[in-house]
């Protein structure tokens, strides 16, 4: 089969991103601007929705991109791009990119769904199988996926409320800790003992998830502590939520790899980069000795745009095609 | 303004209130919600959803900032969290000026400049576990008749 070459743009959050992907599973080149080096250069604030900035960086970074891999378009096979999920503002951007692109030189328009990209990330690093299931954590999901075969994905767990990152960030921000929490409450939980009790929540679909109330039994849990003028050991509460946040993770994943006796399972995403995840998933997967599993290298767990390119590669197979008119859309379904 | 209060005692009665409001809505509205991190906002915006004939499951929007779902009138579910120090438009004006659906805001203080002159402000206080105080605040005299139905 003749080599698929891809240009994959991503600017659904922070990071604006473009990225030139071969069949798949190969990085040509892979270029990130992350906003948080911008954000230090003015002592700390994050104005987290700079779509501003996405409209300075891009053509730099898409030019660096093509640049890198020392292609011309012509060479190229296709542009896909990041419609949704994502801050509205910052999809519009690598939106209008990839279009102004694609009728320039008469190329075929990829959408691809950002959830399926950081799955399809795993193809960087092995081989991936299927039936596959698939935990895709980050500060904006909390996500149970099932694929049956290559690029069919159905959500069989979802967060009913808070996505797991957010969680951690919001923990964070009421412990004092910096942004974005995730990694400090990591650090921080390394260090102390999970003492304090935490509820477990149940959700309707036991394969779904809920946040929100550990979040508020965080809180209450300090208020009560503060009430009774008792210290508040800040490892500790670190330690016991991310116990509490991470075991109900792993009691949805056990469920469904029973349930749905896949041959494979990845984890993906921001929060796929937590130290404690990353040991759960190691020690839990023994049991599981007909399924391989996958922890990507931290590098593939944030967002980047060769994971656009390694899941618009699928896409493509598939004659997944965008019109001239197609918009953001920032709550797209799978 | 007029000031009313309300208190409900579980996870479950707050989503029946907020239901209630959906239900009774025919035409769009501004909803500010004030509330601490756990206090009930997004509690509170599922029941009203239902109410709006949403099926879909409303959640958390701080990360994306802004959802909108679709039933009996389109929901516009704004949450500013993520907004503190960000003073650059975002192009919200259109789901809140001259909107067609009801326009939900969570932490308003960080787009103050956004809220109408006409609006229902809801205060979700937390009292101990599940129980919520709540204040409800009617801007303007469309808004109070809503209320009174409501309430």
């Amino acid at each position: 089969m003749k080599d698929v070459y891809l240009l994959a743009i991503e600017s659904s959050c922070d990071e604006t991103a473009a990225s030139v992907v071969k069949n798949g599973n190969e990085i040509i080149s892979n270029v990130v601007s992350s906003q948080i080096d911008v954000h230090s250069q003015f002592g700390g604030v994050i104005p987290e929705v700079a779509s501003r900035i996405h409209v300075e960086n891009i053509s730099l970074v898409i030019e660096k991109a093509m640049k890198d891999a020392n292609m011309e378009y012509s060479a190229l096979d296709g542009i896909c791009f990041t419609q949704g999920p994502g801050l509205i503002g910052s999809l519009h951007v690598g939106v209008q990119a990839a279009k102004t692109l694609a009728f320039a030189h008469h190329l075929p328009l990829i959408p691809v769904h950002h959830i399926t990209g950081h799955i399809y990330a795993n193809a960087f690093v092995d081989e991936i199988k299927f039936p596959l299931l698939a935990l895709v954590v980050s500060g904006g999901h909390t996500e149970l996926v099932y694929m049956k075969e290559d690029y069919s994905f159905e959500v069989v767990g979802t967060t009913q409320d808070d996505a797991i990152g957010e969680a951690y960030d919001k923990v964070a921000r009421v412990l004092g800790l910096p942004y974005p929490g995730g990694p400090q409450i990591d650090r921080l939980a390394k260090t102390g003992e999970a003492t304090y009790p935490l509820p477990k929540p149940k959700t309707e679909n036991e394969l779904d998830f809920s946040f929100s109330g550990l979040k508020s039994a965080v809180i209450q849990s300090m208020d009560r502590l503060k009430r009774r003028n008792e210290e508040m050991i800040p490892a500790n509460m670190a330690a016991s939520f991310q116990e509490a946040a991470l075991g109900q993770l792993w009691n949805r994943v056990d469920k469904a790899l029973e349930l749905y006796q896949p041959v494979h399972f990845v984890i993906a995403g921001g929060v796929a980069a937590n130290s404690r995840l990353r040991e759960l998933v190691t020690e839990n997967m023994k049991k599981y000795s007909n399924i391989s599993y996958t922890i990507p290298p931290l590098w593939c767990c944030t967002d980047n745009a060769a994971m656009i390119g390694a899941s618009g590669y699928h896409a493509y197979l598939k004659e997944i095609r965008a019109n001239e008119d197609v918009g953001a859309n920032p709550s797209l379904q799978m | 303004m007029k000031k009313y209060t309300v208190e409900t005692n579980s996870r479950k009665e707050t989503q029946e209130l907020a239901y209630k409001l959906g239900n009774l809505l025919n035409d769009p509205l501004v909803i500010i919600m004030r509330g601490d991190l756990g206090a009930g906002k997004t509690t509170f915006t599922q029941g009203l959803a239902k109410g709006l004939d949403i099926t879909q499951n409303v959640n958390s929007p701080t990360f994306t900032i802004f959802k909108i779902y679709y039933g009996r009138l389109p929901l516009y579910h704004i949450d500013a969290y993520r907004l503190e120090g960000v003073s650059q438009d975002l192009g919200f004006e259109e789901y809140i000026e001259d909107s067609d659906g009801v326009c939900v805001i969570e932490w308003p203080m960080y787009v103050q400049d956004l809220i109408p002159e006409e609006y229902l402000e809801i205060e979700l206080l937390h009292q101990e576990e599940e129980k919520r105080l709540m204040h409800v605040y009617a801007h303007g005299t469309a808004i109070e008749k809503i209320v009174e139905e409501w309430l």
